[in-house]
């Protein structure tokens, strides 16, 4: 390493310069020609965040991990975004903490029975019963499917 | 109109973070660490019946810790940054005017009334449900009331996370069951000038004589007193204040003995440093850059060293602050030793839109887009997307993390799963 070589001269002879210097600095080319006649029309750029999440600090993302949503949409590998601020109610996609694990079903409500479903015959709905423990984490409002 | 404060404050922070995505964790004790694995910053309710306490060294209580199976986390800040930053945020969604204490807590201005607690258990359910972290809200006149009353909030279950102070209500039989020490403002030192003139808790202070507390605990310390009498003294405070001073520095998770070794550390620091003191638009006059080794470990040869540089001109600019501190390094850089820790300080900090032009120098015009560029890749990327040469890549000097959780909310890849197979 040649640090000292390189030792700048004002260090040596540093002084102080009362004077501020200030200078233009041109973020866009100067104009020469005539304006764009679509300037006018500019509007902002479509935002896919604007459109998928409406509450940004209760929004998460998780990703799928198997095939029991697929009816509903829901593939392998999907990212799905999960709206905390959303009531779970009747018919909604959500996500479920069954034994420990986050799971993603149909929730479904009779009165004061609800089942978790899943959108794939080869798998069995869970019956919440009194005693099952089952908390919802959150509810699914889209699903991500990258090609 | 009367006003009253909350403070909102989140319970057992960094491992309720760590809880939100590990639902298999929900009553079992767990246990948050320092930068480097060194000491316990944070306890689920579970690990502080256990008996293990904050700031406790990690290793010295490693085997309580595995006989009671207690899941130790590394500090994961990019995730508790992210969730702090979500709960501060349905926190403003709800009221105009809250002030951001710190990483966890918030004090909010509300118009006095008349059910505050059930207002402030509202808020407290809406934290809950949008963002999983727990919270437990104080409400009383005065700023260092709200505090006291946020204790009771969170020790006493009966009152379901929510508490009200009001003046000559319930105040002084609470006071009298609150330790000095305990109460916000009241170091350590006043203390014991407190306990010495025969005054141990809140309510004694409250009562205290003004000249006496004026003499010994300064005009602060009489300001602390006001607001025990419910007198409010210490209004919102909005003004994010701008550092002075920027420090950066960690011990090593090994021993380095090398210049080469100490150089990367040095550079990483300042890159870390730079880009805080240039997102609050500063540049820096000089730096101090110190290296030691264990002054625990007494029968190893010990050496500190520090120096401080002085820049030409202020800069914001990364490869100049590192071109500094390097030079510094190399001249109290001492072979043969083992360092255990390094780290930098960078102050003299003048507003970037002040700074003086210097004849010789022209780097200020010629850096700052590179610099803003490298800042915004790194916070859109993930910090270290872009780096500087110096800093090195290796890092063998780096921080000991065995036990970090992945950034779930913050990067791609560590995003939870969910599973889709039963």
């Amino acid at each position: 390493m040649s640090l000292r070589a390189d030792y700048s001269i004002s260090e040596i002879y540093g002084f102080e310069q009362k004077i501020r210097v200030l200078r233009p600095l041109f973020s866009s080319g100067v104009s020469a020609g005539f304006p764009s006649p679509a300037e006018d029309y500019i509007e902002q750029r479509l935002d896919l965040n604007e459109l998928l999440i409406k509450n940004p600090a209760a929004t998460f993302f998780v990703r799928v991990n198997g095939d029991s949503m697929i009816g509903a949409g829901i593939n392998h590998n999907d990212i799905l975004i999960v709206d905390r601020s959303l009531e779970p109610v009747s018919g909604k996609i959500v996500i479920a903490i069954i034994n420990g694990e986050f799971t993603v079903k149909k929730l479904i409500k009779h009165g004061h029975s609800c089942k978790l479903v899943a959108e794939n015959p080869a798998y069995p709905t869970v019956e919440l019963t009194e005693e099952s423990s089952c908390e919802i984490w959150g509810v699914v409002t889209c699903s991500i499917n990258q090609f | 109109m009367n006003k009253v404060f909350a403070l909102i404050d989140c319970n057992n922070f960094y491992a309720s973070c760590e809880r939100l995505f590990r639902p298999e964790l929900q009553g079992k004790p767990i246990v948050v660490l320092s930068n480097n694995d060194g000491c316990i910053v944070a306890r689920s309710n579970e690990a502080k019946a256990l008996g293990l306490s904050m700031g406790a060294p990690y290793f010295k209580n490693k085997a309580l810790i595995r006989k009671h199976n207690v899941q130790v986390f590394s500090s994961n800040y990019a995730l508790y940054g992210d969730l702090s930053h979500r709960v501060m945020r349905v926190l403003q969604d709800m009221e105009p005017d809250v002030e951001i204490y710190s990483i966890d807590e918030a004090f909010i201005s509300l118009p006095a009334g008349n059910n505050l607690a059930a207002y402030a258990k509202s808020m407290k359910a809406r934290v809950e449900k949008y963002v999983g972290i727990p919270v437990s809200i104080g409400i009383a006149p005065t700023k260092t009331l709200a505090k006291i009353a946020n204790r009771f909030a969170k020790k006493n279950a009966q009152h379901q996370g929510a508490f009200e102070i009001r003046n000559h209500e319930n105040s002084d039989e609470l006071l009298s069951t609150v330790g000095v020490g305990e109460v916000w403002g009241i170091g350590r030192k006043s203390t014991e000038k407190l306990n010495r003139q025969g005054i141990h808790n809140a309510l004694q202070l409250k009562n205290a004589d003004d000249q006496w507390i004026r003499k010994h605990l300064t005009v602060t310390g009489l300001r602390t007193v006001m607001e025990l009498r419910g007198t409010s003294c210490l209004p919102l405070d909005h003004s994010l204040p701008t550092k002075k001073s920027i420090i950066s520095s960690r011990s090593f998770g090994s021993p380095v003995n090398t210049l080469p070794d100490l150089r990367e550390a040095i550079a990483t620091h300042i890159a870390i440093a730079a880009e805080k003191l240039r997102k609050q638009k500063s540049a820096a006059g000089s730096i101090h850059v110190f290296i030691y080794t264990n002054r625990f470990k007494k029968d190893t040869p010990q050496y500190a060293g520090n120096i401080m540089m002085t820049l030409s001109q202020p800069s914001a600019c990364t490869p100049t602050i590192i071109k500094s501190a390097l030079q510094g390094l190399e001249r109290i850089y001492k072979p043969g030793y083992a360092y255990n820790k390094a780290g930098i300080m960078i102050t003299e900090l003048v507003p970037q839109n002040h700074l003086q032009q210097n004849l010789f120098c022209s780097e200020n015009i010629e850096n700052t887009p590179l610099m803003a560029t490298v800042d915004r890749i790194n916070t859109r990327w993930g910090r270290n997307t872009l780096q500087f040469a110096a800093a090195g890549l290796a890092k063998p000097w780096g921080m000991k993390q065995a036990h970090k959780s992945p950034a779930y909310t913050t990067n791609w890849p560590d995003i939870p799963v969910v599973t889709a197979s039963f």
